[in-house]
């Protein structure tokens, strides 16, 4: 039962990171209906981000975490300002080939900064190895952390949604987006901070993995895995996004110890595949058609 | 009619592409005033309010709105300087609460007037109770005449000049688009919003309307106060569909419309 429970707890902590990539996704794809598929690449760019923050610049990593956001979300902006809008009005196609595109070229130039390259590195954080014991539980202090920042995260952007103007406004415009042009709502500056948003939640799933994992250039394939994870919270669903990343972190790590090898890498598929014959909104899905 | 216009389209043309939706469109609303233009399906009614909030450029002519020219503006813009849009088929933002569509109405209004924004939805609830009774439910779940009535709050929430109305009737019973005309009489009335209004069903619009134009296929074909309107022969035939024929009847297939 013990190890049960341990195993639920870092299945957590993985379903964290694929909740906060999936968001990633969804937010994008309610505001814009396009699939950004660099959303994995603009983690790792957010993990090689507070590696040369912690260690170029010698920050302490909080600050660097921070700092790595912000630089995120302006680059999220100015990656909208840059490819998307210019293709706005094209079909989806055009949009998601070039998301695609991008990256590519984010992991292409990732491995031609000398600090960067194509190694693998090691974020150092102030808790690292610490556990901490609860009854006969072990955790590890790594995993408490991704939680406990996630839950903030989606506290933040919870109010922002649902109690801030701008918020608002986001949603208005993801739902109706002749209507917010109709009120005045600036629609293309709205896009661009959703873009911005998305790669600052992104680029703080890359810091929450970097530490378990390592950060590298291909770090960002992740990304297929929290594809999954949108499609089963019913992709357009902010809260579905993160329900399904812990479904597919909880099921994963379960399936990777009880199962035989090789289950673990494909449970996530088998969730979906499952979630889309039984039910193919998703848990969350919105029924809403489009009316013509 | 000529005195203190407040918005006035000389010659205006626009197109979807390379569809010409209306072809050099020249109207006049005078301040205060309820103004319609009339006219079936895809005469370009709607195009007309598009190009005016600035969805759409024109082409060429030219859209003054207090003597300066709004054409070719950033439809945000537009809505700051006090011209609000009711589109067609109501465009809420169905998950969002009715609440929350009215704030987003006052959207381009500085962060400032907040308690001056509060005050206003209870006012816009004074004349749309049910509103109010639906004030945390989403949008989407409203019926439609009550969609209107959101719609139409949701604009006054920008505090316009003027309003234009983009079909309100479309959808609804004829006591409810009764009920809806009313009290778009009184928001013209009470609070001095100037409306022009685009309607397809002539009947209403001309009762309530003070002025009109008939547009067809991108053309204005007639204008004249409601009044004068209301007695012509072809709107009659055309837009009421009242004939005054005597014991045998009019032979329909040989009666053209007089403008053409």
């Amino acid at each position: 039962m013990l190890q049960f429970l341990q195993l639920i707890a870092s299945g957590v902590a993985q379903g964290c990171i694929y909740g906060l990539i999936a968001l990633g996704f969804v937010l994008i794809y309610k505001a814009t209906e396009t699939v950004n598929f660099a959303q994995g690449d603009l983690m790792m760019v957010g993990g090689f981000l507070g590696l040369t923050g912690t260690l170029a610049l010698g920050l302490p990593f909080w600050a660097a975490f921070v700092a790595a956001l912000a630089v995120m979300f302006f680059f999220g902006m100015a990656l909208e300002r840059a490819v998307l809008r210019p293709l706005l009005g094209q079909p989806a196609f055009t949009v998601v080939m070039a998301t695609i595109g991008v990256g590519f070229l984010a992991r292409g130039l990732v491995t031609m900064i000398p600090e960067w390259g194509t190694d693998t590195h090691v974020l150092p954080v102030p808790y690292k190895d610490e556990i901490v014991q609860v009854g006969g539980l072990v955790l590890s202090m790594e995993h408490l952390v991704v939680i406990a920042v996630t839950a903030l995260l989606i506290l933040g952007l919870y109010l922002l949604f649902k109690h801030t103007r701008i918020g608002i406004a986001m949603q208005a415009t993801s739902q109706n987006q002749l209507a917010a042009f109709y009120m005045g709502i600036p629609v293309r500056r709205i896009n661009m901070l959703i873009w911005g948003i998305s790669a600052a939640v992104s680029a703080c799933a890359g810091l929450l993995l970097a530490p378990i994992t390592f950060v590298h250039a291909n770090m960002g394939f992740i990304g297929l895995k929290a594809f999954p994870a949108a499609v089963v919270g019913g992709f357009g669903s902010i809260p579905g996004a993160l329900v399904g990343g812990l479904i597919i972190g909880i099921v994963e790590t379960l399936a990777g110890f009880y199962l035989p090898e090789g289950f673990k890498d494909i449970a996530a598929y088998i969730v979906v595949l499952v979630m889309l014959a039984v039910k193919p909104n998703g848990l969350f899905g919105e029924n809403l058609r489009k009316k013509v | 009619m000529a005195d203190d216009v407040i918005l006035q389209l000389n010659n205006v043309e626009s197109a979807y592409g390379p569809v010409k939706a209306i072809r050099g469109v020249s109207l006049k609303v005078s301040q205060g005033s309820i103004v319609t233009v009339l006219g079936a399906n895809g005469a370009g009614k709607s195009t007309i309010l598009k190009t005016i909030s600035g969805i759409i450029d024109p082409q060429k002519g030219s859209i003054l709105y207090r003597n300066e020219p709004i054409q070719k503006k950033d439809p945000a813009w537009i809505v700051r300087q006090g011209i609000a849009h009711v589109p067609e088929g109501r465009e809420i933002f169905p998950l969002l609460s009715v609440r929350e569509n009215l704030i987003m109405g006052a959207y381009t209004r500085p962060m400032g007037e907040k308690a001056e924004v509060e005050r206003e939805i209870e006012q816009v609830y004074g004349y749309f109770p049910i509103l109010k009774e639906r004030t945390g439910q989403p949008a989407g779940q409203l019926s439609g005449g009550q969609q209107q009535m959101l719609a139409i709050s949701r604009a006054l929430l920008a505090k316009p000049t003027i309003m234009l109305l983009d079909e309100p009737s479309l959808g609804l019973s004829p006591k409810l688009t009764h009920e809806i005309f009313e009290i778009i009489k009184r928001i013209n009335a009470e609070r001095g919003v100037t409306i022009l209004l685009v309607e397809q069903n002539a009947r209403v619009a001309l009762k309530y309307a003070d002025y009109g134009y008939v547009l067809e296929v991108g053309r204005i074909v007639m204008e004249d106060p409601c009044a004068v309107l209301r007695e012509k022969e072809d709107v009659k035939e055309f837009y009421l569909g009242i004939k005054d024929s005597g014991v045998r009847g009019t032979r329909r297939w040989k009666k053209k419309k007089t403008w053409r």
